[in-house]
């Protein structure tokens, strides 16, 4: 294994998680009650989608910059672990709002799934899906590199209509919305206090590192098998 | 990689998260229902031990891809060298 102090640490900061997250006290809210111990996985999911998305990016651009196949194979993967993530956020959110946002007045999930931030969200982790699929489509190389580069950095920048500017302008049950008197689509912070803050901060921290980790992994081993390609 | 250091920390963690569990006061009971019933009878400790058990298998996981890629990258250099 290579040795990193960063990935002991993200193995504490996730232990840490789970038993702070479980047994540490919440505050008291109404319908969500200890539901808000998710704040510590849901949440943390999609703050890990959006560093690893923007290292992605940053690599898509120094490809474009030095034209070296290594930035490609780097942008891919850390596209590809910030996807994961954004698939395993998104499925998270529809359980939680399942249990929180489905009251009993005879309302269906599927009718409550129909929100302007699910919808969002969605888009945004099928565009870059798309990504994968235009990857797919090349033979040449240097042309796929080349062209998915350009298509990563478009993907990066429909991230934000889609996640972060409409849900903060259409009426939604997610934290966000103008109806819920919260400014952030990732949180609410009228409902985040210091306990919460305690174990958020390092929990946001130890799942990106472990992310951060599996993408290395795909990374080196993709560099292992391509090395013929590699200067 | 050094195993000890590993759970000393471990230990180290743990302990302060106990610490900190045993130094909050409980709140008290007003209208908004939690799981304190769970928390009184000490079920919950059965959840996290389930959970921990999960993630530490999934990072035992991941350190044992992380090592044969490691291997895999150790063979390369050698061959290049001979090469």
């Amino acid at each position: 294994m290579q040795k990193s102090w960063w990935k002991i640490l993200s193995f504490i900061l996730l232990i840490y998680t789970i038993v702070g997250g479980f047994l540490l006290e919440v505050p008291r809210l109404f319908i969500l009650n200890e539901t808000i111990r998710n704040l510590y996985f849901h949440v943390c999911m999609w703050f890990a989608m959006m560093i690893l998305f923007i290292v992605s990016f940053v690599y898509s651009i120094k490809y474009l910059n030095a034209t070296n196949y290594r930035y490609d194979v780097f942008a891919k993967n850390f596209a590809a672990v910030g996807t994961l993530f954004g698939v395993l956020g998104y499925a998270t959110g529809a359980l939680w709002a399942n249990y929180t946002w489905v009251t009993d007045q005879g309302q269906s999930l599927a009718g409550i799934l129909k929100e302007p931030k699910l919808i969002g969200a969605a888009i945004a982790i099928l565009i870059y899906g798309a990504y994968f699929v235009l990857r797919g489509s090349f033979t040449d190389l240097d042309k796929r590199a080349r062209v998915s580069a350009v298509y990563n950095i478009f993907a990066f920048a429909m991230l934000f209509p889609s996640i972060w500017i409409i849900p903060r302008m259409v009426g939604s049950l997610h934290p966000g919305a103008p109806g819920s008197e919260s400014g952030n689509p990732a949180l609410n912070f009228n409902d985040i206090d210091s306990r919460l803050r305690m174990v958020f901060y390092p929990a946001i921290i130890g799942w990106t590192l472990l992310g951060v980790w599996i993408a290395t992994l795909k990374i080196r081993i993709e560099l292992i098998r391509d090395k013929a390609l590699l200067p | 990689m050094n195993t000890k250091l590993i759970t000393k920390s471990a230990v180290r963690v743990l302990f302060a998260v106990m610490l900190l569990i045993t130094g909050t006061v409980a709140f008290a009971q007003d209208k908004v229902e939690m799981a304190d019933t769970m928390r009184s009878n000490g079920k919950i400790y059965v959840v996290v031990a389930v959970c921990l058990m999960i993630l530490i298998g999934l990072f035992l996981y991941v350190m044992s891809v992380d090592r044969k890629v490691r291997k895999l990258e150790k063979e390369g250099r050698e061959l290049r060298v001979e090469n």
